[in-house]
């Protein structure tokens, strides 16, 4: 069981990291700022929801691990709204 | 070589790379945003040398509120002339500064790495002392009942840090509401954003400083998330700033000082001196003067970042 | 070569760039950053001093974290009214110059610095 769980803690940590990886790549090679924003959010939503949930069976159930989830819903939360602020801006001072 | 040293080398360089690109850049809005991250990885070396309640400290003011002030000042400032190229320091002057700062750097690392060996601490004294005062956070402990006179005077500060803002404003203002804030656009994203996040970050502001007493956590954390909460409600346009010469603002502002020297002048009478506390009552009273404390730096912090009075009262 | 180390030359490093910003950047606002790099990296050679001071069971000595707490709100109140004081300064004269010659208050004046 133990060893189970820790496979998929490895294997979940590691796709989040991929994720990451993707989303940096994204960051630094997209043309402009709007697909730079949607490379950005498979880091934020798939990352580092793949990183909590892999860490999940390691904590003490259930208030900490409750605490992981609300860590995610934040970030989700909050970089929704900035990516949402980014973009209408750059719509904003592109389109007429 | 562990993995710990090596995540904490790595760490090392990030954050001096960071640090060399918010000094070094050109562009002042770039260099804004290099400090903002600084600030988050800061708060990770923080808890790399096993300080909790400092890596949130820093994260929420070093890098939270901080960052809103500067980014709020850099497009202030945007509009400026940019600079003539006339004045840039001479290499000699140049050399000299490098000079300078690769000696204090290099004084300053010999300092670190000549530190005595055992290292002297007053960790256990620190530790005896906590079952008298009923807190579990040592850092709590030391904030709140050793130096208490010390955190005391740090909220007399920023009172005063306060009143010198305000005293900036042109005459004509004085009294009236800081010029911070937007129109708020229904329907829009920052709209949302307040919606969903204030309960919440209001809530976790008074649980930091409540659970502050026993795990890492404390009232300036928990004072500076309230601050950011009441930013985020200024910027969204969703409340308005008060008017600065407002009854109710100027009470919040100092019933945090208030509780405290009424809580020290107390001292005299159930215990043996100014901020003394009596036995077995020590944490009661503590707790009290924290929640006046963690409304006040809310109120403070915010205002600080809403800066200066620049519209009249009257609309 | 430990945690507390590494970092503590990290500190002196940071210490090092922040009074270089300080000293060489002309204008006033990235002034105010470098000197927050330098603050930070004063306080964590502080974070050092407490990391070595771990015993009697705690992660650190409380005494100098509780010092740093301190002095991050206290040195961001110093920067909130360096704030404050250079956007009036803005407002009044139209431009961020520190030098003693500059124009009195009039924004069509060439702003050197």
């Amino acid at each position: 069981m133990r060893l189970a769980l820790d496979i998929f803690t490895i294997v979940a940590v590691s796709s989040g990291a991929f994720f990451f990886l993707a989303g940096t790549v994204g960051l630094l090679r997209f043309p402009d700022t709007l697909t730079r924003l949607h490379a950005l959010t498979k880091a934020d939503n798939l990352g580092l929801g793949l990183i909590m949930l892999g860490l999940l069976p390691h904590v003490a159930w259930p208030f900490v691990a409750l605490k992981l989830v609300a860590v995610w819903v934040l970030a989700l939360v909050a970089s929704a709204s900035a990516s949402q602020l980014i973009a209408r801006k750059v719509r904003g001072r592109r389109g007429s | 070589m562990s993995s710990e040293l090596v995540f904490c080398i790595g760490l090392a360089l990030l954050i001096l790379a960071v640090a060399g690109f918010t000094i070094g850049v050109k562009e002042d809005f770039a260099a804004v945003v290099g400090f903002v991250v600084y600030g988050l990885l800061l708060s990770l070396a923080w808890m790399s040398l096993s300080s909790p309640d400092v890596a949130l400290t820093e994260a929420a003011v070093g890098g939270g509120v901080t960052g809103a002030l500067l980014l709020g000042a850099c497009a202030r400032l945007r509009t400026r002339e940019k600079p003539a190229e006339g004045h840039r320091p001479g290499w000699i002057n140049r050399g000299a500064a490098l000079v300078l700062c690769a000696g204090i750097s290099a004084g300053l690392a010999g300092v670190v790495l000549l530190l005595p060996d055992p290292a002297p601490t007053l960790a256990p004294p620190a530790r005896e002392h906590l079952l008298a005062t009923g807190l579990g956070n040592a850092v709590t402990a030391v904030l709140m009942a050793y130096r208490a006179l010390d955190t005391l005077l740090e909220k007399v500060v920023l009172l005063l840090a306060l009143v010198a803002v305000w005293s900036l404003a042109p005459d004509r203002f004085w009294g009236g509401r800081p010029a911070f804030g937007y129109r708020p656009e229904p329907g829009g994203p920052l709209i949302f954003l307040t919606r969903v996040l204030v309960p919440v970050g209001v809530v976790a502001g008074i649980y930091l400083f409540w659970v502050g007493a026993d795990a890492p956590g404390g009232a300036f954390a928990g004072g500076a998330i309230l601050a950011a909460m009441a930013i985020l409600g200024f910027i969204s346009g969703l409340s308005v700033v008060p008017a600065v010469n407002g009854f109710r603002l100027r009470f919040v502002l100092v019933a945090g000082v208030t509780v405290f020297i009424v809580a020290g002048l107390a001292g005299f009478a159930w215990a043996s001196g100014f901020l003394a506390y009596p036995v077995g009552f020590a944490k009661p009273i503590i707790l009290l003067i924290e929640l006046a404390m963690i409304f006040s730096i809310g109120a403070t912090l915010a205002l600080l970042v809403a800066g200066p009075p620049g519209r009249s009262l009257k609309p | 070569m430990s945690v507390a180390t590494i970092f503590g030359i990290c500190a002196a490093i940071l210490v090092g760039f922040g009074l270089f910003g300080l000293i060489l950047q002309s204008q006033p606002f990235r002034k105010i950053l470098a000197f927050n790099v330098l603050g930070s990296g004063i306080f964590l050679s502080f974070g050092v001093v407490a990391r070595r001071g771990a015993a009697a069971g705690m992660g650190g000595d409380p005494i100098p974290q509780a010092l740093v707490i301190t002095g991050i709100v206290v040195a961001f109140s110093a920067t909130a009214l360096a704030v404050a004081i250079l956007l009036r300064l803005f407002e009044e004269t139209g431009g961020t110059s520190l030098q003693d010659d500059a124009p009195k208050g009039s924004k069509s004046e060439e702003a050197d610095d």
